[in-house]
This record gives C-alpha cells, structure tokens and sequence, in this order.
C-alpha cells in the first residue's frame, strides 16, 4: 500500500477494511497508532504474565511430591518461560524492545495477570492453576488465535497446543489427590475454593463495564466479549469439578435448561480492584522477584556484551 | 560388600549426582539474569531430572527390595546419599552456578562417554543418551565460564571467586573406593582417576579462553560415597522431600 499519500481517513478506512474481510495486518502494514498501543499493552501483559506465572508454579518446583511431577511441571514452567520469550519478540514487531517492557512491568506501568498475586499455598495448587487458570488462559487464547494482528495471531496458536497440555497435567494432579487420602481430598478441595472466583475474574469486568471492549472488537483483536468466554469456561468447567467429585464455591450456580448455560453467582469485583491495586498476598514478592532477577543479573548480562564486543574487536583486528 | 550391592552403590552415586545437581538447578526458576537463561537452566535440569530417574530406577530394580526411584528420592535422609558434594553446593551467583556446572560437566562428559561401552548395556544405554545431553550442558557452562571469564571486571572477579571457592570440591571426582574398583573390574564402570589429566587439559584450555587463573591445589574435601557431606544437603531434602514425608500414605 502506498501509506505516504494517503490521507489519515483513507488510510483507515482502508485498514478497518482489511480487518473486516478477515485478513491479517502484520507489521509493516499501516495501523491506527491506537491499534498500536491497545496492541502492545495486551501482548505485553501477556508476556509478563507468562514470566510472572513462572513464579507461583516454581514455588513447588523443588518441593514436587514424585521425580515424575517435578519433571512434568519443570517442562510445563519451561513452556511458560518459551510462551513469554515468544511473546515478547511478537510485541517487538509493533516497535517496543523487551528491555522497554521490563521497564514498564518494574516500574508499574505495565500490568501482568493479577491472578498470579495468589499464592500457591499447597501442591493441590499447581493442579488447581493448570486445570482453572490455564484452562481459562485457552478459552481466552483459542479466541485470540483469530486476532488481526497477525505475529499475535500465530503466536497463539503455537501457545494454545502447549496449554492444553498443561491443562490436562494440572486436572491429572487435581483427579489423583481428589481420589487420594483425606488430607489430598480436603487440599483439592480447599485450592478450588480459592482458585475459582480469582479464575473467573480472569476474563475480565462484564462487558457493560468493560472499558476497551468496543474498539477491541471493532478491530477484530478481540473477537468474543469476556462475558461469553467467561460462561463457556464456566459450562465447560462444571462437569469437570462434578467428575472429580469436588465442589464448586458457589451456591448460585445451577444448570439453566432454558439458556442452556450454567447460572452463577456474583463475582466480587471488590477483591479484583483490592487486589489488582496492591493487596492481594504476593503483589510485592512477585514484582520484587522479577526486579530482583532483572537487576541481579544485569552484571551477567553486561559480561555477555563485553565479550561479544572484544570476540569481534579480535576478528577485526586479525582480518 | 556383595557384587550387587556394589552395583547398586555404583548406579546410586550416578544418579544422586544427577538429582541433586537437577534440584539446585530448578532453584533457579523464574529467577535467572535473562529469560533465555531460565529456559537454558531449566532445560539441563530437566536432562538431568531425567537421568536421575533412569539411574534410580535401575538401582532400586539391581537393589531388589522393591524401592523404586520415588523411594529412593524422597525417602533417604543424608548419610545415605552418593552425590559428589561439588554438587550440592547452593547455587550462589550466576558465576558459582557456571563453576560447579562447567567442572561437573566436563567431569560427568568423560564419565559417561566411558560409561557409553560399559558391560551393563542398560546402563551403557542410559549414558549413550545422556551423553548428547551433557554435550550441550558442557558447551552452555564452557561458554558462560568464558563469557564471565572474560567479560567485565566485575564479571571477572566473580567468575574468579566462584573458581577458586569451588576448587576444592574437585579432587573427589576423581576419588577410586572399593565400589569404583569392583566395578571397573567387571567392566561395568569407568576408572575415573584415569579421567583426571583429560578434565585438566579442557578445564585449562578454558581458563586461558576465559582469563581465569587456575587455583592452586591448597585444599580439598572429600566423603560423598561414605555419606559424609556438607551441611547444606539436609536443607536440600528437607525442601525437597517434604510432601511424601509428611503424607507418607499419600500417592500423587
């Protein structure tokens, strides 16, 4: 497209055109600066919430109860770590460096996934993530795998065939320790009741609240609103908790024959702004943690770059 | 000692040395210099959580009183453990982490290449595998020992701290008991004592890469294979042992 002479409207028009028959924008096509940055807030969130999730999951990486649990979850965490690396190298395609986004996510600036503010408190936890939080992360994900922009479009799709796995490890964990003593039953248990709302808040405020919803949709980066994603996790997740023979926290919810989707009960977006605005359990270990690892390992990173730079002094001073 | 039993110790210290070395590693997640290194540091613990479950497997089946890798894992306090104690040194910085990797690496490299033709072909089956495992593990640690070597002062000064506090851990690697002897006899393990002037010559080509200076030999501890190790073993199994030993009726 020859982008220099064409009015800001043409140009606009003839992109939401492009969004409209369903082709993808990728990088060097012309875009709203707004398209832009909704982009790089959202992937960058994204990627930070793959780095920061590492850290809830790690906490039981050592303390994994068998070799084959630990072995399972370090290659599961290790995905996570692969997902953010991916991420990040398809957020830098909208003209943002990595180093920028760090500094947004220890400056604040930058948000990840407040669900990772919760701690992990039992082994029942690291089934209770894969099986609710990554089981809401691919409901939210398949949808994206239909996104516009297409780096993030792709990246999707290689990340949703990893989710599912850890999916399915997670509710394994969760089916073991529901079949499993007293004390693993009443852990299952326990790390439902804790996980679920917070889960549920991951899809976001209702749609009537939802203050970038319309625009996102208008550009096809997001395609369903969070309000019917949230009801397919919750239909899709019921019988599962049933199977297991745990319960749900909520007295509310019922099967409606005449919607033909699970009723439930109010979530309490209270405790999502308490916690997304500071109070949750881990907001400053979680953060500090990231800060920590960043500015620690500046030294390191530094000693790379020195070398790289003498290694290719050497070469020129031999040619 | 019975043939099997010293088998069975054989086969133990193996895997011990890969567990212990998985587990330190795994401390590091969420928490490396850079995010290509967590996935790296993850990577190489996983082969080596890998191994760790052959080798255990294998000991608890020559063993033949029914424990498999899960008991000997989470159900051995420390005098009964074989790992080298190089091994079960806290991770310290990311310099200590690339010490006690490259100097184990190059070690565990010639171990297993030997081991690759040993008599006990399940064995020499589990080492032809690892083998192209501890290949990248050994070319990650020689280039960041490098890198760090010869990177910045900093860099360097830590890269040299770690070296020289770790330098003593280094004679027992090649340490010969009766176990290592009987098993060399039959043609199921490697004289490691043999593997010393090789581990020298590729340690040294690395020091002079890196700039480092090679230590002198002032000290040296030693007592993994009779269980004598250093305190910081119990507090590794403590953490890692917790679940199955406070639900010992538990399956997971």
């Amino acid at each position: 497209m020859d982008a220099i002479n064409k009015e800001p409207e043409a140009l606009e028009a003839a992109f939401q055109a492009k969004v409209d028959a369903e082709q993808r924008i990728e990088p060097k096509d012309w875009m709203p600066e707004k398209y832009r940055q909704t982009l790089i807030r959202q992937m960058s969130q994204h990627a930070h919430s793959e780095v920061v999730g590492m850290l809830p999951e790690g906490n039981w990486l050592t303390r994994a109860p068998s070799l084959k649990r630990k072995a399972i979850l370090m290659a599961k965490i290790q995905d996570e770590g692969g997902h953010g690396l991916y991420l990040y190298s398809a957020a830098e395609t909208l003209g943002i460096s990595r180093d920028e986004m760090f500094e947004q996510l220890h400056s604040g600036k930058a948000k990840y996934s407040t669900i990772f503010n919760y701690p992990t408190l039992s082994w029942a936890d690291i089934g209770a993530i894969g099986w609710l939080v990554d089981g809401a992360a691919i409901v939210n994900q398949i949808a994206l795998c239909r996104c516009s922009y297409g780096p993030y479009a792709r990246a999707m799709i290689r990340i949703c065939k990893e989710e599912s796995f850890h999916q399915r490890q997670g509710y394994e964990i969760m089916m073991t320790m529901a079949q499993g003593t007293k004390e693993q039953r009443e852990m299952a248990q326990d790390a439902l009741n804790r996980w679920w709302w917070p889960t549920l808040m991951m899809f976001g405020p209702h749609d009537r609240e939802s203050a970038h919803s319309g625009q996102s949709m208008k550009w096809k980066i997001k395609r369903q609103s969070n309000d019917d994603l949230r009801q397919k996790f919750i239909d899709a997740t019921v019988p599962q908790a049933e199977f297991l023979g745990l319960r749900i926290p909520d007295d509310k919810l019922k099967w409606n024959e005449e919607r033909g989707h699970y009723d439930f009960g109010e979530i309490d977006w209270e405790e999502f702004r308490s916690v997304v605005n500071g109070n949750g359990l881990c907001n400053r270990e979680r953060l500090q943690a990231r800060v920590d690892a960043h500015d620690g390992g500046r030294w390191v990173r530094e000693a790379a770059l020195a070398h790289a730079a003498k290694k290719e002094a050497r070469k020129v001073e031999a040619a | 000692m019975t043939d099997q039993k010293m088998h069975f110790d054989y086969l133990l210290r193996l895997g011990d040395n890969s567990l212990i070395l998985g587990q330190r590693l795994a401390e590091w997640c969420g928490h490396a210099p850079m995010l290509e290194e967590d996935l790296a540091l993850t990577n190489i613990g996983l082969d080596l959580l890998g191994q760790a479950r052959m080798l255990l497997a294998y000991a608890g089946e020559v063993e033949g009183k029914g424990r498999d890798e899960d008991r000997l894992a989470f159900h051995r306090d420390t005098m009964a453990w074989r790992n080298l104690l190089l091994l079960e040194q806290p991770n310290g910085d990311f310099a200590h982490t690339m010490a006690r990797q490259l100097f184990f690496d190059a070690f565990q490299y010639q171990q297993f290449a030997g081991l690759c033709s040993s008599s006990d072909e399940r064995l020499a089956g589990i080492a032809a595998k690892s083998l192209k495992e501890i290949t990248y593990h050994r070319r990650h640690s020689t280039d960041w020992v490098i890198r760090l070597g010869d990177g910045t002062e900093e860099s360097h000064e830590r890269m040299q701290r770690a070296v020289d506090s770790l330098w003593g851990y280094v004679p027992e690697m090649f340490d010969m008991d009766a176990v290592d002897d009987a098993m060399v006899a039959a043609g199921i393990g490697v004289d490691v004592a043999a593997l010393r002037g090789e581990w020298d010559r590729y340690i040294d080509e690395v020091f002079a890469e890196a700039t480092l200076s090679r230590p002198e030999d002032s000290w040296s501890v030693r007592g993994s294979r009779e269980g004598k190790h250093s305190e910081h073993l119990g507090y590794l199994l403590a953490e890692m042992q917790f679940l199955p030993r406070a639900y010992p009726d538990a399956k997971w």
